[in-house]
């Protein structure tokens, strides 16, 4: 093993493989539209992602309004509504939250941390994204069809999903199945390419366990999504077959209405084995990154090392592992075999194990450190909390017989929001004001990050916290209204009207962000190279932004790991990993590891 | 020192929330008070570790925040401490595990002295079925459906002709104190059978029979919801159990009709509206009407 502290008195490889001259664009057309370089595919995809996040984000007002006012909107009905929550759970999951974690932060800083110029497949690379939009076009066109979008839940459960009880059974459905099928296809061509750079395109000197831990949390998790994206792919194509040619993947001899149909033999249980068997490894591939980024964000932020390295690389690899035999754990009352339960609890239990060790590690970190109250440290501390939050709900849910009652209830949406909405998101947010300045040149407007902050952190508490107990009551999720139901009293509409009112305050706060990131785009603080004293390669560039190659005319070489932060001995509190060490023998050693 | 302080209440104030929270479970009705048991210990232990790392973290905060002189210590890791840490978890784990699976062995075993009880869930209601004398439930198939056999059940098969039929908007009966073995049927999209006050609860899967058990321990009327995504009628999708000590029951239980009567009266209906067709005479319409 590695010694993990070591500063560089060792033997650096030369490089086996000369450069690769990279395509040099040269008209607007190529620069910036058509553009092979990863950090405006970067930028394109977290554009792309925002924008269509921002549909989500009204539509959650549009169906907070009708839970917390009831009756008050007439323009909303049960149809509507379920379009609502299905839209927004799919746009959230995937358009949002793994476009922007994996194409957007992956693309910007897997080559610029590990030390390459580009992406190692750059064309690929760039249709990764024109698929992408497409598929998010065709998820669009679908409120512009007769009958609109699907409102079959995201989970798309059939046979309802393809029956005419559900709303958008017409061309939504059709047109779900289609934009999944291209995201799918889109991210692929992405996914390789991130996989592929990580382990083939790293600097000389760059070991695997000097990777910065957001590298390594996209890695893994892009190797989950390359692993389990099939599953939906497959469980897409077969419904859309059972939908437009009446083959019967999913579909036994059922009624609609009181007729027969003609499906038979089919099995609704077959796609939820599919669909979880994406959609759990799905939760870590949006939790991996945002695992990665936080670990260098408090590392930074705290000026000192993350605490226990190694172990947070093996914690992430055992997580990404683990998460492909927990998926029946969202089927436990699904009328699956039931002894499957004891299986599934037992692996979704162990897998708290290497979570909790990650927050551990985590705090661990601000213990005895030189903590910088910064903006992008804020959002660090707030992801600890509501993930630590969502965690121990999840305990609840995973632990197979206090699944039952809780299971469909709003405990669940609330758990749900808390550990993979709201506390990646955070995360999104303290990436976006830590890397910023890189992009720009320029760092965020500080008055307006502390607001936008707190609004968020503090609103999303209050609305995700107080839900869980909704759910203990029994309030089931996805109902358009809960109506006269004698066992809910009075006081749940109450707290429905507060948790709505906070989530269109938290909603407006955004806007904030937004124009902080449009003014702070020509008047934000010049931020030069390295504002916030950082070790990483990115921060090393010649020039900020940086150019196309990332690097100037020699890429660096790297001689220790990334969290050389107030190292004994040493003259700043910092040193890069690209810094040559002062001569042999010339700097104190510090005590190692091991 | 803001920050540290706000981190502090958040925890405190979750604490208190959920010490004052006025939106807990619903009252029990059902054997199933293990159920609430494991959540307690889940919060117990759970409640622990989350009011321990948010305090930890708020005093960090208070201790190490950046000042002019400060410096951090370099402590890349610490392998005994990441066991323990590790170990420490892995025992809350198994507090929480095990009595999780001891009560599902309980879900999951149905004592043999329960009855069968058929759920029927399409969109958007419930029907019941109860087995007559016999206590076996007869076959169904979903092609056998028609206006006069909403069951779909098999005329031939003699299991069913002692079956108690409640149609859709009609309330399910239940004895006290007997333990009841739930199967769900579903004829069209998935449902879920779903009583809060039972804790139990499962989904209802088209072309297959799912099952849960329970034994009713409160009198009372409680609401059937649904709790799976069933289209656009969800919310709508209600009906009512009545849980009633055994006179009462067997009481309402002699008004139900079985299916051989339910099939008697269809045939009779038959001959009736042949008859109609053929004379078209008041007694016709007054002989039809008589039957229901």
């Amino acid at each position: 093993m590695a010694d993990v502290t070591q500063t560089g008195d060792e033997f650096i490889a030369p490089a086996e493989v000369e450069e690769v001259e990279l395509y040099h664009a040269r008209s607007f057309w190529t620069k910036y539209i058509f553009c092979q370089d990863a950090k405006v595919i970067a930028i394109q995809y977290s554009l792309t992602a925002t924008a269509i996040g921002l549909v989500a984000l009204v539509l959650s007002w549009l169906m907070r309004l009708q839970l917390g006012f009831p009756d008050f909107f007439d323009f909303i009905d049960a149809a509507d509504y379920y379009q609502y929550i299905t839209v927004h759970g799919m746009v959230m999951v995937i358009y949002l939250l793994t476009a922007l974690f994996l194409g957007g932060f992956g693309n910007y800083l897997i080559p610029l941390m590990v030390g390459a110029r580009d992406m190692v497949f750059p064309y690929v690379n760039m249709l990764s994204y024109w698929v992408y939009l497409l598929a998010v076009l065709v998820l669009v066109a679908s409120f512009f069809v007769p009958g609109g979008p699907t409102g079959a839940g995201w989970t798309l459960y059939p046979p309802q999903a393809i029956l005419s009880g559900t709303p958008g059974q017409e061309a939504g459905i059709v047109l779900m199945l289609v934009s999944l099928i291209l995201f799918i296809i889109g991210f692929t061509m992405g996914g390789l390419n991130y996989v592929v750079t990580v382990l083939q395109a790293r600097t000389r000197g760059m070991t695997l366990m000097r990777l910065p831990l957001t590298v390594w949390g996209i890695f893994v998790a892009t190797i989950l999504a390359l692993l389990a994206f099939p599953a939906l792919f497959v469980g897409s194509v077969m419904m859309l077959f059972d939908r437009l040619l009446g083959t019967s993947f999913f579909m036994p001899s059922i009624l609609e209405f009181g007729e027969l149909l003609e499906y038979g033999g089919g099995s609704p249980i077959l796609f939820q084995h599919l669909f979880w068997f994406f959609g759990h490894p799905e939760v870590y591939i949006v939790a991996l990154p945002a695992f990665g980024i936080v670990s260098d964000l408090l590392s930074v932020h705290a000026r000192k090392n993350i605490f226990g390295y190694r172990m947070m690389v093996w914690a992430i690899v055992a997580i990404g592992g683990l998460s492909f035999v927990v998926w029946a754990h969202h089927m436990y009352v699904s009328g699956m075999n039931p002894y499957f339960g004891y299986f599934f609890a037992t692996t979704t239990l162990i897998i708290a194990v290497p979570t909790a060790l990650k927050v551990y590690n985590w705090v661990l970190t601000l213990w005895r450190g030189d903590i910088h109250l910064t903006i992008p440290m804020l959002f660090a501390l707030a992801f600890i909390i509501t993930f630590l939050n969502g965690g121990i709900t999840g305990l609840f849910l995973g632990n197979v017989v206090v699944d039952v009652p809780l299971s469909d209830t709003m405990f669940v949406v609330a758990h749900f929001h808390m550990v993979m909405g709201v506390a990646p998101i955070l995360v999104v947010f303290g990436a976006i004001y830590h890397w910023y300045p890189k992009m720009t040149g320029r760092l965020l407007n500080n008055a307006m990050g502390q607001f936008h902050f707190w609004v968020t952190f503090l609103g999303a508490y209050l609305i995700y916290f107080p839900m869980h107990y909704l759910g203990f009551l029994g309030v089931p999720r996805r109902y358009f209204e809960i109506g006269e139901t004698a066992f809910i009293p009075d006081s749940a509409a109450d707290l429905n009207a507060f948790i709505t009112v906070a989530a269109l305050i938290v909603g407006f706060a955004q806007i904030v962000f937004l124009f902080n990131l449009a003014w702070s785009l020509r008047r934000g603080k010049e931020a030069g190279p390295n504002p916030w004293n950082a070790t990483t390669l990115e921060w090393q560039t010649a020039e900020t932004p940086p150019g196309h190659g990332n690097f100037g005319p020699k890429l660096p070489i790297v001689y220790r790991w990334a969290y050389a932060y107030s190292v004994p001995g040493a003259d700043k509190d910092f040193i890069p990993q690209n810094e040559p060490p002062a001569g042999q023998g010339g700097r104190a050693q510090p005590a190692a590891a091991e | 020192m803001i920050v540290a302080v706000v981190i502090m209440l958040v925890a405190v104030g979750s604490v208190v929330f959920h010490v004052m929270s006025p939106w807990w479970s619903t009252p029990l009705a059902s054997n199933w008070g293990f159920i609430d048991t494991t959540i307690d210990i889940t919060f117990w232990i759970t409640g622990t570790v989350f009011v321990a790392v948010i305090l930890f973290m708020a005093f960090c905060l208070w201790r190490f925040h950046h000042k002019e002189g400060r410096k951090a210590i370099h402590d890349p890791e610490n392998p005994k401490l990441e066991w323990w840490l590790t170990g420490l978890t892995a025992v809350g784990v198994v507090a929480l595990l095990t009595p999780g699976l001891f009560v599902w062995s309980q879900y999951v075993n149905v004592p043999d002295e329960a009855t069968d009880v058929e759920v029927v869930g399409q969109q958007w209601m419930w029907s019941f079925r109860i087995p007559g004398a016999d206590g076996v439930l007869g076959k169904s198939e979903v092609s056998l459906i028609d206006f006069d056999n909403p069951f779909g059940l098999d005329p031939n098969d003699p299991d069913g002709q002692d079956d108690v039929l409640i149609d859709a908007f009609e309330d399910l009966h239940l004895p006290i104190g007997k333990p009841v073995r739930v199967l769900l049927r579903s004829l069209d999209v998935l449902h879920d059978f779903y009583v809060p006050q039972f804790r139990a609860k499962m989904d209802l899967v088209p072309g297959m029979v799912t099952f849960f058990w329970f034994t009713p321990t409160r009198p009372g009327t409680f609401e059937i919801l649904c709790a799976e995504l069933c289209g656009v009628g969800h919310h709508d999708m209600r009906g009512l159990v009545v849980v009633e000590n055994d006179d009462d029951y067997g009481a309402w239980l002699e008004e139900q009709l079985t299916f051989a009567q339910v099939q008697a009266a269809a045939r009779a209906r038959t001959d009736g509206d042949v008859k109609l067709a053929m004379d078209g005479d008041e007694q016709g319409l007054t002989r039809l009407t008589n039957l229901d």
